[in-house]
């Protein structure tokens, strides 16, 4: 019995939801960014307008505004997760359980949930400012409703999707070849540039991409934590399928962010082997 | 690594534990405040709180809307883990299990809907439905999670299918199971633990999904997408109530998960 035709059959379901409802949606969306403004169905002279005016009204700068908060909290996010995967899967055996539980379990709460408690948090007369106020008479006032606060929700609600691929990264770090490294003589500053890093580079290289592609269209941080002081692209695109009622300029501008994250995604997937990061025997 | 030289010191060592500590710390911060938030009994907020009173969780209780909400999400996420794990059973098989030409590329595949911005994909299938002329509701919803739930309860099982013999399924065929027997007996039995955890994971990331359930309920409304309306627009101090009774009810499964779990582990340790 040849196992390539249960491989076909088992992939099939998956495959068949993928196809309706992955692909379908945004081959629909790529065509409807080729057609003249304004309209509700294909039927029309592709025109490709609607990219025209994303340029024209300036839409590029939420888009270029989005790309760069979500670098920024990507590359904050490795700083802050690297430390703490390292331990995880070199020093810790019961904290590395205790955290990997409690993360987990941040993460089936609504990020919405999560965003809004930040904002009573951060506040004027907050939890932070409130008791400071309170305590020492003197306090933070709001820290919300600027970028930086949209960046730190940022960091906040994808601080796991860094962590644990990172800690799988780390664990792949054989510690036969850092031990060899120190007993050649090797600063630890070496061994973290030659050995850690490079062996740790596929998780590092899931955890960042993954960070950064969620970030880049992120809707509620912007929302919650920004109030609106920058527009992101997810608000863009928002406002055009919905109040705007804009199909072609909201598909244009989805496909715009989608182009960039898209390749990113398929040059990074297409270097990695998932057998050997997930085990495979 | 205990005595090495090349292990932190301990100084670092305590440097670390510090720093995950108050990670933990921070992650559930904004769940203390709306925990406060929730029981303050004046209508507008301010910390420190004043007052404390558990009024606003009999409102909630007592509330039609909120009877709903907790419906609808309930209906969703059920159809969305029974599919999910049935999909993901065999993406799983298909994933680790079997060696077929298409593999590689299918575990690429299947990874893609996590690799993507969800509320882009709310949007992107808003419109597919349009264009389909199917007007969003919760059964669309149901779709728009498998979309995002099926690859991650595949991946989920599939860490499981890594972890097997295939011998034992050859033992059985050549015991004389036909295909099907051999799924039952041996293939399902073998998952199983990954099939429940699977199932867990997809129960609360569909209960607690905000993205894609903001624009693929059409009127319909799960818990996360109405307590966001609420959130920009006409604040209700029910929002900390219902926030943190959705919240109670994921911790309540998931406790009974690692339950589950422990029984199970027990058994097969007295077993043994």
């Amino acid at each position: 019995m040849g196992e390539g035709r249960f491989g076909v059959l088992a992939a099939a379901p998956l495959a068949l939801v993928l196809a309706l409802g992955f692909a379908a949606p945004l081959a629909i969306v790529m065509a409807f960014s080729a057609m003249p403004e304004r309209v509700f169905d294909l039927g029309h002279r592709p025109d490709f307008s609607a990219y025209a005016a994303m340029i024209e009204q300036g839409y590029w700068r939420s888009l270029l505004r989005s790309l760069g908060m979500a670098l920024i909290a990507t590359v904050i996010l490795m700083l802050l997760c690297w430390p703490l995967a390292f331990a995880m899967a070199k020093l810790w055996k019961t904290f590395t359980l205790v955290i990997t539980i409690a993360v987990v379990l941040s993460l089936f709460v609504s990020e919405n949930i999560r965003l809004f408690g930040w904002v009573l948090v951060l506040m004027k007369g907050g939890l932070l400012d409130g008791y400071l106020q309170h305590w020492f008479g003197w306090g933070t006032g709001g820290l919300v409703y600027n970028p930086g606060a949209i960046v730190f929700g940022l960091i906040y609600v994808y601080f796991p999707f860094m962590l644990f691929p990172m800690a799988q990264g780390a664990a792949m770090i054989p510690e036969d070849a850092r031990q060899a490294a120190f007993d050649l003589g090797a600063s630890r500053w070496t061994v973290l540039r030659e050995i850690d890093l490079p062996l740790a580079a596929p998780g590092i290289m899931v955890g960042s991409l993954l960070c950064f592609v969620l970030s880049a269209g992120a809707i509620a941080e912007g929302k919650l934590l920004g109030g609106r002081s920058v527009i992101t692209i997810g608000d863009d695109v928002e406002a055009a399928f919905t109040y705007a009622q804009n199909w072609p300029l909201g598909s244009a501008l989805a496909v715009s962010l989608i182009a960039v994250l898209g390749g990113l995604v398929v040059i990074a997937l297409g270097r990695i082997d998932l057998d050997r990061i997930m085990g495979r025997r | 690594m205990v005595g090495s030289l090349t292990g932190p010191t301990r100084g670092a060592r305590m440097a670390l534990g510090l720093y995950g500590a108050l990670i933990l710390i921070i992650l559930y911060l904004p769940l203390v405040a709306v925990g406060f938030a929730s029981v303050s009994r004046g209508r507008y907020l301010s910390f420190p709180i004043r007052r404390y009173s558990f009024d606003w969780y009999g409102q909630a209780l007592a509330s039609d809307t909120v009877r709903e909400l907790v419906i609808t999400s309930f209906k969703v996420a059920v159809l969305v883990t029974v599919l999910s794990v049935v999909i993901g059973f065999f993406g799983a098989l298909a994933f680790a299990r079997y060696d077929w030409k298409g593999r590689h590329l299918f575990q690429k595949l299947a990874l893609l809907p996590i690799f993507f911005p969800q509320a882009v994909l709310g949007l992107a299938l808003l419109m597919w439905f349009n264009a389909l002329g199917v007007t969003p509701s919760w059964k669309t919803g149901v779709v728009a999670h498998l979309v995002w739930i099926s690859p991650v309860t595949t991946l989920i099982i599939a860490i499981r299918a890594y972890s097997y013999d295939p011998a034992l399924e050859e033992a059985a065929r050549d015991m004389g199971c036909s295909t099907l027997q051999t799924l039952r007996e041996v293939t399902i039995p073998l998952l199983a633990p990954g099939m429940v955890t699977a199932g867990l994971f997809a129960f609360l990331l569909s209960w607690g999904n905000f993205p894609l359930s903001l624009f693929t309920l059409g009127v319909d409304a799960t818990l996360p997408k109405w307590l966001y309306a609420r959130m920009v627009s006409g604040y209700t101090p029910l929002v900390p109530t219902v926030g943190m009774l959705s919240v109670a009810f994921s911790a309540a499964l998931v406790v009974l998960g690692l339950v589950i779990v422990w029984v199970r582990a027990r058994r097969r340790a007295g077993a043994g």
